[in-house]
């Protein structure tokens, strides 16, 4: 017996799956469920391009650990989503994207605005369902959330025909997931964890290194008490950022290309390497065969094809994370018993780099892009969550704003995806409104994705967006000063001539606040967070300034380049602040 | 070096095109495929011949075994499965050459199965190498058309 349509079980079964916001744009194939979401109870985020609404949905799973989701129309709609799959499959976010298609019977026809998506999609889409019959969406819809935040999470697509929108069915509830394929192994191999256990009280110089998965297995609690217990120092990825409290001791902050010296010197030299939730991507190992030559490679992640692709691993363990954590520091426990490992010799050295090669710039000449980002730290007091575009805006973003909790730094990780900042800071914000959002943006990435400043305004979204504005396309600029002779090759922005940043933010209805002296600074990021409103800040900074210290590519991890520079507040002691973690 | 896979998988649409499309975008090459129902309703059987290293296999397998819709995959090890592959071929011939080749044909336990003036197709079954041999015996006659169906194989028990 019919009850509803297909378009109408749909919506329903999102609020079933605890739905609250979904980011969309509709268009003719998926006008039926438009239509129904106009009396839901789920907040539908108009956003004015659809790639907006899939990196909306992006920033709002990663700041809350719930399911993104986006609804889109076929063709152009569908196509303009692809490169959110991408990132989101690369960054493993757990995204439910549901497009229209054309009606069933017109599907292989070239019909208007008709486009294959869920071949387009199979690269990047973790799975896709093309629903043909609007019987089968209780379980569909079932099974891509369940497909989407379990296991290696990751976006899962839905392909609707316009038909099956208007199809009579009957719903209720749910349906059953049947997933013969698919179980991920989330508890580790007992005798394995025992062997990391057995390999890490042996070991006389071990590091971890801590990857985005920490962050979607929850494991930071577990993670911080096997560094705390074990003595352990722990390096990130980028995508780990913020699993581990950068304020730690015992933090290394971020290794690879752009890491900290310390931390890329202690993976040169450590005799054991503890991944953890990691996937050893070459930004991260640089010259691969010379990657931690001495080290024995411990590896932990839910993935099994992670294990083995890039590095030889001694120790694998496949499984979830925080139930690995919880089971190893158990048996250490046991193991260690009163004994205490402080190994002094190991630790000296690592705070001897430290010391002697900490993060710093030169604050003197013009506005430093890496001022701007650390004064936004102090004056957010290390509590915002940050989105970032990508290139060199993300680099200082992710070297200069201290982490220390997860889920509040948001980035394009494995993709790059510039555009990707503005509209995740916009789900971000949404998904946790409590938080200040800020979106470290720089005046390239900004413009790729600048029409979502309606979105911010009409729907009262309040984030600030900063632009570290150069007048390049900035780390293209910088590879090309480094490896291409200077020959800056299309990649001024023409800073002066277009645009100007304040007027477009005055012309969507939001603020704008230009910023060129250093001493401006400070007022202008105090202004921004009185104002209840997006706010664009232009912060016009020193043109060529380079992210360092810096690995060339193809290079090993032990030949950073960069003067060594101190840190502000050792240079200038009256700049210093209160500490306030 | 070659490696014979038996993938079985959920006989859901897509699901052919989601493991050619998982070899191409990993660089691994297929060699053949064949593919088939099974003695599961809604269940199907993929067996994959893929050429690459020790080290590459594991990545297949791996890999593949992150496809939702594959529900198991097994290595089939020469020594202790049973293969087979199908193969067809029309052959040239006129009066005075067919004798042979049908002498050829019955050594290679084959059939013929269609007989004309100018040409026989004759069906053989085996695994590659004798399916090779073959080909290699009545190359001399003239080989107008080849077809194989790939290679399917059952573990022993």
């Amino acid at each position: 017996m019919a009850n509803m349509t297909g378009a109408q079980a749909l919506v329903r079964s999102l609020e079933d799956e605890g739905v609250d916001i979904l980011f969309g744009l509709p268009g003719g194939q998926i006008l039926p469920v438009f239509d129904v979401l106009y009396d839901s109870s789920i907040r539908t985020i108009l956003v004015r391009h659809e790639q907006g609404a899939i990196h909306a949905a992006e920033g709002y799973a990663r700041a809350t650990g719930k399911v993104g989701t986006c609804v889109v129309t076929s063709g152009p709609g569908a196509t303009n989503i692809v490169t959110g799959m991408a990132d989101a499959y690369m960054d493993s976010t757990p995204l439910v994207v549901i497009t229209g298609q054309v009606a069933t019977n017109m599907i292989g026809t070239d019909a208007f605005q008709e486009a294959d998506i869920t071949g387009i999609t199979l690269p990047v889409a973790k799975h896709s369902f093309l629903l043909k019959d609007a019987r089968n969406l209780p379980e569909v819809v079932a099974e891509a959330f369940q497909i989407a935040r379990t296991g290696r999470p990751g976006p899962v697509l839905i392909d609707m025909p316009v038909d099956v929108s208007r199809q009579e069915m009957n719903y209720e509830g749910l349906g059953e997931v049947r997933l013969p394929g698919y179980k991920p192994t989330l508890k580790g191999h007992k005798r394995q964890i025992q062997a990391a256990a057995r390999a890490i009280l042996a070991a006389r110089k071990p590091v971890i290194y801590a990857g985005g998965g920490v962050i979607s297995s929850g494991a930071s609690k577990e993670l911080a008490q096997l560094a705390r217990e074990n003595h352990l120092f722990v390096t990130h990825s980028l995508m780990g950022k913020g699993c581990f409290s950068e304020a730690d001791r015992l933090s290394l902050g971020m290794l690879g290309m752009h890491g900290t010296r310390y931390a890329n010197y202690s993976i040169c030299e450590a005799d054991l390497l503890i991944a953890i939730g990691a996937r050893f991507s070459d930004r991260i190992t640089g010259k691969l065969s010379e990657f931690a030559p001495h080290a024995t490679i411990i590896h932990i992640d839910i993935d099994p094809a992670e294990i083995g692709k890039n590095v030889n691993v001694a120790i694998p363990i496949v499984g979830d994370c925080r139930l690995v954590l919880k089971e190893l520091n158990e048996i250490l426990a046991n193991l260690r018993g009163n004994k205490s490992n402080p190994r002094t010799a190991w630790t000296a050295q690592v705070e001897e780099w430290k010391r002697k090669f900490p993060m710093g710039y030169e604050l003197e000449g013009k506005l430093k892009p890496q001022y701007v980002v650390e004064r936004i730290y102090y004056l957010t007091k290390g509590k915002a969550t940050i989105c970032t575009e990508v290139g060199q805006n993300q680099m200082w973003a992710a070297q200069y704003y201290k982490a220390t909790r997860p889920r509040q730094f948001i980035t394009s990780g494995g993709l790059g995806t510039m555009g990707f900042g503005f509209p995740a800071a916009i789900g971000a914000k949404l998904g946790r409104p409590k938080d200040v959002v800020f979106d470290i943006a720089g005046d390239g990435s900004i413009q790729m994705t600048i029409q979502e400043l309606a979105t911010a305004v009409i729907e009262k979204v309040p984030v600030k967006v900063a632009i570290l504005n150069n007048g390049y396309l900035g780390m293209v600029r910088q590879w090309q000063q480094l490896f291409y002779r200077k020959r800056y090759s299309s990649t001024s922005l023409e800073r002066g001539v277009s645009p100007d940043f304040v007027m477009i933010a005055e012309a969507y209805g939001a603020k704008g606040i230009r910023v060129t002296e250093t001493a401006q600074v400070d007022a202008a990021i105090k202004e921004a967070l009185a104002y209840d409103g997006p706010v664009f800040l232009d912060f016009h900074v020193e043109p060529e300034e380079n992210v360092y210290p810096m690995v060339a590519p193809g290079e090993p991890l032990s030949e950073m380049i960069g003067d060594i520079c101190y840190p502000v507040e050792q240079v200038h002691p009256e700049l210093a602040e209160e500490p306030f973690l | 070096m070659k490696h014979t896979l038996s993938v079985l998988v959920e006989n859901k649409p897509g699901v052919l095109a989601r493991v050619a499309e998982l070899f191409s975008r990993r660089g691994f090459n297929i060699d053949s495929l064949a593919v088939g129902p099974t003695e599961r309703p809604g269940f199907s059987r993929i067996t994959i011949v893929v050429d690459v290293a020790e080290h590459s296999l594991e990545q297949v397998r791996k890999q593949l075994h992150k496809l939702i819709n594959v529900v198991e995959i097994n290595d089939l090890v020469p020594e202790r499965s049973v293969e087979r592959e199908l193969m067809m071929v029309k052959v040239s011939v006129n009066e005075s050459s067919r004798g042979e080749l049908i002498q050829i044909t019955d050594i290679f336990r084959g059939k013929i199965v269609d007989v004309g003036r100018n040409a026989c197709i004759v069906e053989i079954t085996g695994p590659a190498q004798k399916l090779e041999a073959f080909e290699e015996m009545v190359r001399k006659f003239g080989i107008k058309e080849l077809v194989r169906t790939g290679k399917v194989a059952l573990q022993r028990s």
